[in-house]
């Protein structure tokens, strides 16, 4: 046609050559998911995530985080044999269960347990974005609400790390409730006079940010994490307001009173520590 | 009926055909009496048909009717001395929930929900029945209050869904959803609540942790609106119908679920072709969980409101 011969010029996509993969062995290098920076990814990785160059918070997978906050060796897991149903009979929700499983290693999008930060013991949750997107299904609520049920028992502290896209759609409006359940557990452990620490980390929405994730004693976040309850697309659809760059950042909620703290990850165990020490039981009867 | 859903086309079509009968056998000498008979048994069986079988998406239509009862509504055949108060204390007023408090048959109860207009000025000024932080925060301090003063909380959901805007977000519209969800968790008196209308999300979940959960036969309740999961499932908002159904979002389906404790039948056709049938109806199962619930002590009240949030899911314990 005429307009093939006169349009623009086509867009072509550049596919490396074959000598061009073999020179980078895959998994060697990894790229800054902000700057764009190439690094070693064990150079990030003991870096624990965060860009060397522009200080971007990568994500760390449930494990990851557990050895960046854990005295060595002392991470037991709780509950790690809960698994989903399909209870709405979702078409297709078994095997995205079961790609997320292989793909993570994890049961579900959760890991719960208990061991020490700086030799304090607490009873701890992190959600995996990496799993259905973090999302809060029965499993993940049921894990989250029996870890905080044994840190009332055990008078622990209880600290979660957040990553969720919210409520687990596959699983209607079982998930939703997931929040009250989540939420009623957290009570029953502050009226017995325990602690509770959240941290949010990229990215935490929807129903995880309004229950649990902003329940704390204390709400901390990671920097530049995206933390909101509705969606930036449905917000500007809804209202048709232009909405500010920093919107729904860990930087905006602390600006408007939403936070206490944004932690960066490289002090997070020691700033959780001395927290932890302050609210030693009888500390203040010294 | 001013606003017609589609199914029940077949119904005001015959309505209308058995009138005109009625109309042309007063002016005339023309029995029509038999007609007129055989197609009342006929409109009563295809009302039993229709209204009797509506499917999840038609229930979706009857739930968000115009006309059906809001909060306000009910609240004038339910209670007598009906007192709104207003604010948060921090920011504003919201329109989108009323609070206050009244009678109950002599007793004094405090009365949350959520209300929308019945026109679109109306509904502006409450934006149409999606609340803001400040709404969630009037709601808890007023069920802080009934804690207090030893009343019983009954609270009405009917809500799209709490406000997403920019304003929201600021103000923190996630912690005063958390907050009263934590809160009414520990509540130490009873809280009933009723799902009329839709029960969105979140949004409705602020007013909706309770010792029992009813819904109106005809509401919903959801973890997200059907146009809402079709356009996140399948990119396509026009598949709600089908996303009503997959979604489980009925109040059959939620009684499936155990989610809820009992359904409260409406009236043929919804609840806005006879409100005060439908609040006779809401009145029975206040009257009934009040007197349940008020034998219970505070302890057992809490227990029992924690086993029942504690055992909602369905997992599965994988062997080693």
């Amino acid at each position: 046609m005429l307009k093939d011969i006169f349009g623009k010029k086509k867009r072509y996509a550049t596919i490396p050559g074959e000598q061009a993969k073999q020179d980078i062995p895959e998994g060697l290098m990894i790229k800054c998911q902000s700057c764009h920076k190439i690094y070693y990814r064990k150079e990030m990785h003991k870096n624990l995530g965060v860009c060397p160059n522009c200080d971007f918070h990568h994500q760390l997978n449930a494990w990851e985080r557990i050895d960046s906050l854990f005295d060595e060796g002392t991470f037991v897991e709780w509950d790690k044999n809960l698994i989903s149903n399909n209870p709405l009979g979702f078409p297709g929700y078994e095997e995205k269960l079961e790609k997320d499983r292989k793909k993570t290693g994890l049961n579900e999008g959760v890991v719960t347990g208990t061991g020490l930060i700086e030799g304090e013991r607490v009873a701890f949750s992190v959600m995996d974005a990496g799993f259905r997107m973090g999302s809060m299904g029965s499993v993940v609520g049921e894990k989250i609400a029996r870890a905080i049920e044994r840190a009332r028992e055990e008078a622990l502290p209880y600290i979660i790390f957040t990553a969720s896209g919210g409520a687990r759609m596959q699983e209607g409006v079982l998930s939703l409730m997931q929040m009250s359940k989540t939420s009623i557990a957290l009570k029953r452990h502050s009226e017995a006079g325990n602690l509770i620490i959240s941290v949010m980390t990229h990215p935490t929405t929807g129903g995880v940010t309004a229950s649990f994730a902003s329940l704390g004693d204390y709400n901390f976040a990671e920097p530049r994490a995206l933390i909101g309850f509705a969606g930036r697309r449905i917000i500007e659809q809804t209202t048709r307001e232009r909405l500010p760059d920093d919107f729904q950042t860990a930087e905006f909620l602390l600006k408007h009173g939403q936070l206490d703290q944004v932690i960066h990850r490289h002090q997070m165990k020691q700033t959780l520590g001395t927290l932890l020490k302050l609210h030693r039981k009888g500390a203040s009867q010294l | 009926m001013k606003h017609v859903l589609e199914f029940e086309r077949p119904i005001v079509h015959l309505k209308e055909k058995i009138a005109e009968l009625k109309e042309i056998t007063k002016d005339s000498e023309i029995d029509l009496d038999n007609e007129i008979k055989t197609l009342e048994r006929k409109l009563a069986c295809l009302e039993d048909d229709v209204y009797g079988h509506l499917k999840p998406w038609e229930r979706v239509q009857v739930a968000r009717h115009p006309e059906r009862p809001t909060t306000l509504d009910y609240i004038k055949y339910l209670f007598t001395d009906f007192m709104e108060f207003h604010g948060d204390r921090r920011f504003g007023d919201d329109a989108a929930i009323v609070t206050g408090i009244a009678f109950y048959k002599d007793r004094p109860v405090t009365i949350i929900g959520h209300q929308r207009g019945k026109n679109t000025k109306e509904n502006i000024r409450r934006n149409f029945g999606m609340p803001h932080p400040e709404g969630y925060r009037k709601a808890l301090r007023h069920m802080k209050q009934a804690e207090k003063f030893n009343r019983p909380v009954i609270c009405f959901i009917d809500t799209k869904g709490a406000d997403p805007g920019k304003g929201s977000e600021e103000r923190g519209q996630s912690e005063a959803i958390a907050r009263n969800l934590m809160e009414m968790g520990g509540l130490k008196v009873p809280i009933i609540c009723i799902v009329i209308g839709e029960g969105g999300s979140g949004g409705a979940l602020a007013l909706g942790v309770g010792d029992k959960i009813y819904m109106l036969e005809n509401s919903t309740y959801s973890v997200i609106s059907p146009e809402g999961a079709a356009a996140l499932l399948w990119k396509d908002a026009n598949l709600a119908q089908r996303a009503a159904e997959t979604m489980k979002i009925t109040a059959h389906d939620l009684k499936e679920l155990a989610v809820i404790d009992e359904i409260i039948p409406e009236p043929k056709g919804g609840a806005h072709r006879h409100i005060e049938e439908q609040a006779k109806a809401i009145d029975q199962v206040i009257e009934s969980s009040l007197k349940e619930l008020q034998s219970l002590s505070v302890e057992e009240l809490l227990e029992k409101r924690w086993e029942k949030y504690k055992t909602i899911g369905d997992y599965d314990i994988k062997e080693d």
